[in-house]
């Protein structure tokens, strides 16, 4: 028995389809299924607010891929994501309550929803570029989030709409766990999909989007048709996303997708890595935790310093903001890169060279 | 028949006139060189071949079809590869990954069965990643394959760029300045690249170059542009012949009595 800890060396392939594979080895493959199981293992361990966490963090990752899709992967910026939640949250509550359509009908059609409205605002991305897509798209939030609050008839204005848990059959998925176990499906199949797309015809198209865009056109690739495409497939995820949350949390309203949700969001693959599916995974979890660890170091500290409190509240977002600008700093490829480089070191372990 | 016409193709750029009523013909399976000085609208004539700029008169026929007002994207499919002069390749991924998007046409993946990435799509992959390999052995670039881009050294970075165009399977392929900066065993591998993809895959070759040694040996014809005129058209030996083109290079004589 080899030890399992160290990383293989002498990997050799003899068919390229072997080659091609997401998992080359048989360990990394043990290693990933190993990490699933765990993840559908844990609820059984842990307790509703802990699975709650992990739910808000499989559904933040869902919207994070899908953004790093559009933005890390094919280098178009966009600040409208969290009006796109909104889009995709919306959908779903009037498909259900207004219409009492199935959850399950209703989820694929919120994020079908999504993607014509963000493919509909990556039209001007044809003509724009970096700062000026950037404004583009925030134009698209406020533009989003104006029709939500004043469409009172089918949104019900400012005092938005209220959803029900899914159910199969009459079983309905109201306890922790079981949403829980909803999202981390939708998450996997999220991975896996953007996995394979970065590896075949598609992704490589958005890639040379992102890193030449004359040159991609003289390899033959329609700028105008894959930006749009990029913008409508990210788009699907964050609806899809935005649908997940607004039955997890059974409400929406306008203020829940402000533009504190698209920084959030832009922080979550910034931190995590632009233009890697495990950096947004890692990033939406890091940025999800985060202020729930602050608060609760908050509340431990408080019990010391009581007339302290309100001033530890405030440095908590001042350690929200430093957190991300100390990655910009030192870590700009993120926490995948932090990961990889981790990776890397064991390869040689215990020789450094 | 010739394969790519090019007839009093003019463009201008506020004032100047890149190019000036300029003419010639590329015949199938042959080297042709479009030389001149700097500034000469050699890359400007690329250009309006690739269809990133747009003649303000005259036409260019492909194979007898005309291209001009097709979108650059279209013109790849019809079998016109590209490499660039100043370095255009997809810096963050490796060499099989610039090279397979160099096959991007030939390829049929779309949104969804890329994403599932089962039979069909992976199998196109898959024999895609065959034609890519006899590239990548004809330019000896084994060892690089899974090498980002980016990290790669000058001269291997020119490689992947002709390796690229290559990759399309094209009929006619445009070099601009494939031995620029080169030092000469650089430039040797480069010539016999060219003179094999020309000889062993019947490829049509555009090349733009400064080394007029290198334009001498391998080119069947070479046009000459200075200021946007042609100048001078024919084989090397009429070239070097031409009072034009000495003039232009070398300056004119002055008449001492």
């Amino acid at each position: 028995m080899k030890n399992p800890f160290v990383m293989e060396c002498g990997n050799y392939k003899t068919r390229y389809d072997k080659d091609m594979a997401i998992f080359s080895t048989k360990r990394v493959k043990v290693r990933m299924l190993t990490l699933t199981l765990l993840a559908f293992l844990f609820p059984l361990l842990a307790d509703s607010y802990i699975i709650g966490l992990a739910t808000l963090c499989a559904i933040a990752s869902i919207g994070a891929i899908g953004l790093n899709i559009l933005t890390g992967f094919t280098g178009q910026i966009s600040i409208g994501v969290g009006a796109f939640l909104g889009v995709g949250g919306y959908t779903s509550a009037i498909l259900t309550s207004t219409l009492g359509w199935s959850f399950w009908i209703a989820l694929p059609v919120a994020g079908i929803v999504t993607a014509s409205v963000g493919a509909l605002f990556g039209i001007p991305s044809l003509r724009l570029k970096g700062l000026y897509l950037a404004i583009a798209t925030l134009a698209a939030q406020f533009i989003i989030l104006f029709v939500i609050s004043r469409w009172t008839g089918v949104t019900g204005g400012t005092s938005g709409m209220v959803l029900q848990r899914p159910s199969i059959g009459s079983f309905s998925l109201m306890s922790a766990s079981s949403y829980y176990y909803l999202c981390l499906m939708i998450l996997l199949f999220t991975i896996v999909y953007s996995l394979n797309i970065f590896r075949s015809r598609t992704g490589r198209a958005f890639l040379a989007v992102r890193d030449r865009d004359v040159a991609a056109q003289i390899m033959g690739i329609n700028l105008f048709t894959y930006k749009v495409l990029s913008f409508a497939i990210s788009s699907f995820f964050v609806g899809v996303a935005g649908a997940l949350l607004a039955h997890y949390t059974m409400i929406v309203s306008p203020e829940l997708y402000s533009i504190t949700v698209s920084i959030q969001y832009l922080a979550m693959i910034l931190v995590g890595g632009l233009g890697s599916i495990l950096g947004a995974v890692l990033g939406a979890i890091f940025i999800t935790l985060l202020p729930v660890g602050l608060g609760m170091f908050v509340d431990q500290f408080a019990v010391y310093m009581p007339d302290m409190q309100n001033t530890l509240a405030a440095f908590q977002e001042l350690a929200f903001g430093a957190a991300i600008i100390l990655f910009l700093i030192f870590e700009p490829g993120g926490l995948a890169h932090i990961w990889s480089n981790i990776k890397n070191y064991f390869k040689l372990w215990p020789f450094s060279y | 028949m010739s394969i790519l016409e090019v007839e009093n193709v003019s463009i201008q750029f506020g004032g100047v006139k890149a190019l000036d009523d300029v003419s010639y013909k590329l015949e199938k399976g042959e080297i042709f060189s479009l030389i001149g000085p700097n500034g000469a609208g050699k890359t400007s004539m690329l250009n309006c071949i690739s269809g990133l700029y747009k003649p303000a008169s005259g036409s260019i026929r492909f194979k007898g079809q005309e291209i001009i007002g097709m979108k650059p994207y279209k013109r790849t499919s019809l079998g016109i590869a590209r490499a660039f002069q100043n370095i255009a390749l997809f810096e963050h991924m490796s060499v099989l990954d610039n090279l397979k998007l160099g096959r991007h046409v030939k390829m049929k993946a779309g949104l969804f069965s890329s994403g599932l990435y089962w039979g069909a799509a992976e199998k196109e992959e898959v024999n895609h990643r065959h034609s890519v390999e006899q590239v990548i052995e004809f330019l000896e670039m084994q060892d690089i394959r899974h090498t980002p881009v980016g990290t790669l050294p000058y001269g291997l970075k020119k490689r992947v760029e002709v390796g690229r165009a290559l990759a399309l399977e094209p009929e006619v392929i445009l070099l601009d300045e494939p031995m620029a900066g080169m030092n000469s065993s650089e430039k040797e591998d480069m010539a016999r690249f060219i003179l094999d993809m020309h000889e062993l895959n019947g490829i049509t070759v555009f090349l733009i170059e400064h080394d007029m040694g290198v334009i001498m040996d391998l080119s069947d014809k070479i046009a000459v542009l200075d200021f946007g005129k042609r100048i001078g058209f024919g084989t090397p030996e009429e070239i070097q012949e031409n009072p034009d083109v000495i003039k232009a290079y070398l300056g004119e004589q002055e008449v001492t009595t």
